[in-house]
């Protein structure tokens, strides 16, 4: 009996691990990703694909060469930034365009910072972000959505709905019906509401993520342009506003991203309001069409503010 | 159903020594007694080498305000006073006794006789208690009668029996309710008279339906006592948590129970109140909860302080091969031994055999700033914060963020994904900065 470990309590663990959680993060896009294989086909699978193994080789090398540390690709969180990245382009984007967003999304905005965990923005949407500014023709060009899909490079293209109403062209909107299951054009992974929504609520029931911050994007997102569609500013419903774009992949996938998001939940609230505000501000006032991204990367900045200022309820802290 | 407002977390029950019925423990050739069982200052002997003492003899008197008397919990000789290393590793001062026969103190009623009526006043009560040796048996071992005697100027409003028995694997207090309800009861209403309270609230997990079922008829005879069924959820057994869950009141930082008008004992405690009060039984057992998944025969023993651990260990079939770490206490809150020469004594309520793939940490990974240990600190604190401050040792930033709030209960490592050890640096800053804020106190 002289071989007993001895560890300070506690003694039992949940069993959670970051690779589980972003594991969960990755099935709840699984939906989406059909819908999108299903509309954007062959492009779909090839732009993601790559931004999935640029971002994982992205990450060996730079831990093995540069930081001389030892790689995390086991935690499935540069699988993850591929992903997102994926699904955040054009499923007609070159592959050499694809390949420099996955190196900016993990070289810059990921292990600059340290690495997972350091980071202050949220890598993907550095990448994107990246793209939008130094390629805005293949960034803003995207196919249209065909159902059975097989075309890549030489797809037909089409506007997105937000691009559609900021250039009051002739072509019509799409019906609701059609936005919210994703027949429109845009951003390989954020057209489909409906899939969206169930993988939000996978990682809701699964605990990975909690609800206060898509909750609160959302419901801002809909007030505002509640308001602005009565005053007659706007002239589409808000419903259209929380379908259209990059609302649901943001408010759901992008937003919650745990390094950059606040740790408490009245942080987390006033995060969502302060995404949502933007967002419309920039679709509604702004020069570009779609102001999703910018507003999480500048609501990413406030975080260390939000963490700071607003902490979570202790115990006894109002006497009742 | 009721529960706490903040946090928690759902560890597997492993309640595998459930329904067990108690069984005594043999008694030892020669008993250990341990002069330090209790939360303050180690007792004074009152018994030199030679001595003989029968069962329940004083041999030990409460040195201090928080301190506790000790009784010799076998009949027999002093063979010496000396010192033993205990399952932490740190030498602890002990009775030793050499056991002939099992001669009881005369004044001992040692029938199975009810004895329902308690005619003492209320202050004649608290030091019978107080003469009794009795502590906490939940696991701090605070000595009972000085939470039975409130400070001046406040009033107890309501007696809050904690039977929650939140940490895993642990039955000694749920068949301690099964066997012995009715003088559980009866030393209710001993409390109640103590502290002059007509309120009394049993809260019990919902995990034990027997439990609240058999509490709940026996409370219906007695006036002002009520079973409240909490939501299982760890660590509801935790004193404040157990009053919030209770009566709905939050305790403030730093204050005592009473601030809010509620005294809170432990069940197996209110049993011992009654042997002490009606049957003049000191506190020289307790029933202790022997389990692990991989133990022959998990159960649920009673048994003499100063038997050795090896004994009650015995009883459940042995060590099981593969055991990387045993516990006293709970998995969550327990503390790991590095040795088993320890005797029974107050403090160790369950003895819990950990197989080895089950003993070892796993390595950290960065913190992915989840929050997850955010929504788990039923104190409503921030462990990773507290964590990281902890380990670049800002102490004043650590004490602005109630770091002295922490009460240890485990919730923030057990579900961190990245597997920080967040406890162990909370704890360690909580230890400095305690140091500090008493050292500035003194200056004062």
């Amino acid at each position: 009996m002289n071989n007993l470990i001895v560890s300070p309590a506690p003694h039992a663990h949940s069993g959670d691990t970051v690779r589980r959680n972003m594991l969960n993060v990755i099935i709840a896009l699984v939906p989406a990703y059909l819908v999108s294989l299903f509309y954007f086909g062959l492009g779909a699978f090839i732009v993601s694909a790559t931004a999935i193994v640029a971002c994982v080789v992205f990450e060996f090398l730079i831990q093995r060469f540069l930081l001389k540390q030892n790689n995390s690709i086991g935690d499935f969180s540069a699988i993850l930034t591929g992903l997102l990245l994926g699904f955040n382009l054009p499923s007609n984007l070159p592959i050499w365009i694809v390949v420099i967003g996955a190196l900016v999304a993990i070289g810059v905005g990921k292990m600059s910072f340290g690495g997972l965990g350091n980071n202050l923005f949220n890598p993907a949407l550095v990448g994107r972000v990246f793209l939008l500014i130094s390629f805005p023709a293949p960034m803003t060009t995207w196919p249209r959505p065909i159902a059975w899909n097989s075309s890549y490079l030489d797809a037909e293209t089409a506007a997105t709905p937000l691009s559609l109403i900021k250039e009051n062209g002739a072509e019509a909107l799409p019906a609701m019906w059609e936005m919210f299951i994703g027949n429109m054009g845009g951003s390989l992974g954020e057209v489909s509401a409906i899939a969206l929504l169930i993988g939000g609520i996978f990682l809701i029931c699964t605990r990975t993520i909690t609800w206060h911050i898509p909750v609160s994007i959302l419901t801002t997102v809909a007030a505002f342009t509640g308001i602005l569609y009565a005053c007659d500013v706007i002239n589409v419903t808000p419903l259209f506003h929380l379908c259209a774009g990059g609302m649901m992949l943001g408010a759901i996938f992008m937003a919650t991203d745990y390094v950059t998001s606040p740790m408490s939940a009245s942080g987390q609230i006033i995060y969502g309001i302060g995404i949502g505000i933007i967002t419309v501000v920039i679709r509604v006032f702004g020069a570009y069409p779609e102001g999703m991204s910018f507003a999480i990367l500048i609501m990413n900045a406030v975080t260390p503010l939000l963490n700071t200022y607003l902490r979570p309820k202790r115990f006894g802290e109002n006497k009742k | 159903m009721k529960t706490f407002r903040i946090g928690g977390v759902h560890p597997h029950e492993n309640k595998i020594s459930a329904g067990q019925k108690i069984q005594n423990a043999p008694l030892p050739n020669q008993a250990i007694v341990l002069l330090a069982q209790h939360l303050g200052a180690p007792a004074t002997p009152i018994v030199e080498k030679g001595t003989e003492v029968k069962v329940g003899q004083l041999i030990a008197t409460a040195s201090g305000f928080i301190s506790a008397n000790v009784h010799s919990p076998v009949s027999g000789k002093v063979a010496k006073i000396d010192t033993i290393v205990d399952g932490w590793g740190m030498k602890t001062p002990a009775v030793f006794i050499d056991v002939e026969g099992d001669e009881w103190m005369e004044n001992i009623d040692r029938s199975s006789d009810i004895k329902p009526v308690c005619k003492l006043e209320p202050a004649d009560i608290v030091k019978k208690i107080g003469e009794a040796g009795i502590v906490g048996l939940g696991g701090a071992c605070f000595p009972t009668h000085v939470k039975l005697s409130p400070p001046p100027g406040k009033k107890a409003e309501v007696l809050i029996i904690n039977a929650v028995e939140c940490e895993p694997y642990l039955t000694c207090d749920h068949q301690l309710m099964m066997e012995h309800g009715e003088e559980i009861m009866i030393g209710i209403g001993i409390i109640m008279k103590a502290i002059g309270v007509n309120k009394t609230i049993v809260g019990i997990e919902n995990n034990k339906p027997d439990a609240i079922a058999h509490m709940k008829a026996l409370a219906s005879k007695v006036m002002g006592v009520e079973v409240t069924p909490l939501k299982l959820k760890y660590p509801q057994g935790g004193e404040k948590q157990l009053i919030d869950a209770c009566i709905g009141r939050q305790v403030p930082s730093g204050a005592l129970p009473i601030e809010v008008g509620a005294v809170v004992q432990n069940v197996a405690t209110v049993y011992a109140i009654y042997e002490a009060v009606q049957k003049n039984k000191p506190l020289i057992e307790r029933v202790v909860t022997v389990t692990g998944k991989a133990v022959q025969t998990p159960g649920n023993f009673r048994v003499r302080f100063g038997t050795p651990l090896s004994t009650l260990l015995d009883m459940a079939g042995g060590i099981p091969e593969n055991t990387g770490k045993i516990i006293a206490g709970g998995p969550m809150m327990g503390r790991a031994m590095s040795n088993i020469n320890m005797p029974a004594n107050k403090r160790i309520s369950g003895l819990l055999m950990l197989p080895s793939e089950e003993s070892i940490r796993q390595e950290p990974q960065n913190c992915i700033r989840c929050a997850k240990c955010i929504g788990a600190c039923p104190m409503g604190l921030e462990p990773y914060l507290l964590a990281k401050q902890a380990e670049l040792g800002l102490w004043d930033e650590m004490e602005q963020h109630h770091i002295m709030d922490c009460i240890e209960c485990g919730c923030c490592l057990f579900t961190c994904p990245s597997r920080r050890p967040l406890l162990d640096y909370v704890r360690m800053g909580k230890n400095k900065v305690g140091g500090i804020i008493r050292a500035r106190n003194m200056k004062k």
